[in-house]
């Protein structure tokens, strides 16, 4: 369903993505583990037509995304790692939206909206704003949006990051249960171990944008000699900590926001 | 076609559902209407000018139009901050819609400011010089209104933070506005300051809002309105190119 080859991304001197490759099989769930500034953004912005890449090849679903990518982008759906909702906006409304802008005819985009959101557990508030929601409210509406084309691979960027583990727990629930019901292809990035290990069918360990080990969790766990992935997560990627830069822009943007109007 | 439209339709969605802001919007425009407009009065009739109230009228409602299509416009600043931008732009359609659905968004917003301010200014003892003129002037608050979110568009698809919202603000909108001939009348001015009001898009969309309004124009109507046609292509290609360039 993906496949990946050699694939490298340099921002100036620096090497994000450095010659990685890897497939994932149709109808599975693949996951991406690093550390923070690993690469894991960086190839999902590659697989999903966001960036360039400076060398390799990708195909989605056979398809080129740089040359194809209105194709390629009817193909996935995404959910990013910051909130995309328009929270002004009711979940009907923000869904209805994502139906109009991928072109699903409207008597299916009804028909969907319904059942994506009583499955998420979200009918009974379709026509709340969005800003009323909870994070793990946002997050399955997210995901629902995601899913509501019925794209052939759903992309995750660490979609549980700041959840509460009661809304963690519900959130990969729904997406094995429509893995295994829509057949539809699930690629996940991820730091919380645990997660990886119980949801994905097999794990590509990332670290300073190369791939240094992948294979399902019990075969990292063989291969590095550790009995959790979490072991073998650090014995493969080292202990020193990755600092990444804070977006502490947002917050004040938002107050100002609030101030001028909107 | 329904992707243009169901963008459209959430820029007027949002507007109306800010109810309390609309009202707090008008307050500006009020304050100058009466403010001015009255306190400037007796001063401006003297001078042999006529009514001040008449005159500042067509310019009030194109400065409320500048202010709200600018600010939708801009208003592109939150949706890339807040993530919604990034929904629109990895969605199978090309970016000239999502940034024609916007920008008409943001203009018909504008417009209907323009239309309540309209409304205000009639209640303030405002008056056409002829009913039938109002079509007229309508056709030019719309053209205000496209340039100007149009030229937002192109400001917003650049900017990445508060500090450049506040410079655009302060350093564009400003100038814009007072030197559009909005106040006062573009006869008879210093050299430099007709220069530069003759280079200010807004001075057309007044002048021809008041030859509309109150039959008084500067420029000529059919002047104001092939200079606004002019710039409202120019900007709006200006727009669709900043838009184009977008990185996520």
């Amino acid at each position: 369903m993906i496949h990946v080859q050699n694939l490298v991304k340099t921002f100036g001197s620096l090497t994000a993505v450095d010659h990685i490759s890897f497939d994932v099989r149709d109808g599975e769930i693949f996951a991406f583990l690093g550390p923070n500034g690993a690469g894991k953004t960086t190839t999902i912005q590659m697989l999903t037509t966001l960036l360039r890449p400076s060398g390799g090849s990708i195909a989605i679903d056979g398809l080129d995304p740089v040359h194809r990518q209105r194709e390629v982008r009817k193909r996935f759906g995404i959910v990013f790692q910051d909130p995309t909702l328009d929270v002004d906006l009711t979940a009907c409304e923000n869904m209805e939206l994502h139906g109009v802008l991928y072109h699903v005819p409207r008597r299916a985009r009804a028909e969907r909206i319904q059942s994506l959101l009583t499955l998420f557990e979200l009918w009974d508030k379709r026509n709340k704003k969005v800003k009323e929601f909870s994070g793990g409210m946002k997050r399955r509406l997210e995901i629902a949006r995601g899913l509501l084309h019925t794209p052939r691979i759903l992309f995750l960027d660490e979609p549980t990051l700041g959840l509460d583990p009661q809304s963690r727990n519900q959130l990969w629930t729904h997406v094995r249960h429509l893995n295994q019901t829509e057949g539809v292809t699930v690629f996940l990035t991820t730091h919380y171990m645990d997660e990886a290990e119980r949801v994905a069918q097999r794990i590509a360990i990332i670290d300073h944008g190369r791939i240094v080990a992948l294979g399902s969790p019990d075969e990292l766990k063989a291969q590095t000699e550790t009995d959790s992935l979490e072991a073998a997560f650090l014995a493969l990627t080292g202990s020193t900590i990755r600092d990444e830069a804070a977006d502490a822009g947002a917050d004040r943007m938002r107050q100002m926001a609030r101030m001028w109007r909107r | 076609m329904s992707v243009i439209y169901i963008l459209w339709l959430r820029e007027v969605k949002k507007y109306l559902r800010s109810r309390p802001q609309i009202l707090a919007s008008l307050g500006q425009p009020l304050m100058y209407l009466l403010a001015l407009g009255f306190g400037l009065g007796p001063v401006f009739q003297k001078s042999g000018q006529g009514s001040y109230l008449q005159f500042i009228a067509p310019g009030v409602i194109g400065m409320s139009i500048l202010f709200t299509s600018m600010f939708s416009g801009v208003g592109l600043l939150w949706d890339r901050q807040f993530g919604f931008l990034k929904e629109t732009l990895v969605a199978p359609v090309s970016r000239l819609q999502i940034m024609a659905g916007r920008t008409l968004g943001g203009a018909t917003v504008a417009l209907i400011q323009g239309a309540l301010v309209l409304v205000v200014c009639l209640i303030a003892g405002f008056r056409p010089h002829t009913w039938a003129a109002v079509p007229l002037a309508v056709g030019f608050m719309m053209l205000i209104a496209v340039v100007f979110a149009a030229l937002g568009t192109a400001i917003g698809s650049a900017l990445r933070d508060m500090q450049g919202f506040q410079l655009t603000m302060n350093f564009l909108v400003m100038p814009i506005f007072f030197l559009s001939g909005a106040l006062f009348p573009l006869s008879n001015l210093p050299k430099a300051l007709a220069v530069v009001t003759s280079i200010d898009p807004l001075s057309y969309g007044i002048d021809g809002l008041r030859g509309a309004l109150i039959d008084r124009s500067h420029f000529g109507l059919s002047a104001d309105l092939a200079v606004l046609g002019l710039i409202a292509a120019c900007f709006i290609a200006l727009g669709a190119w900043r838009f184009s360039k977008i990185q996520v």
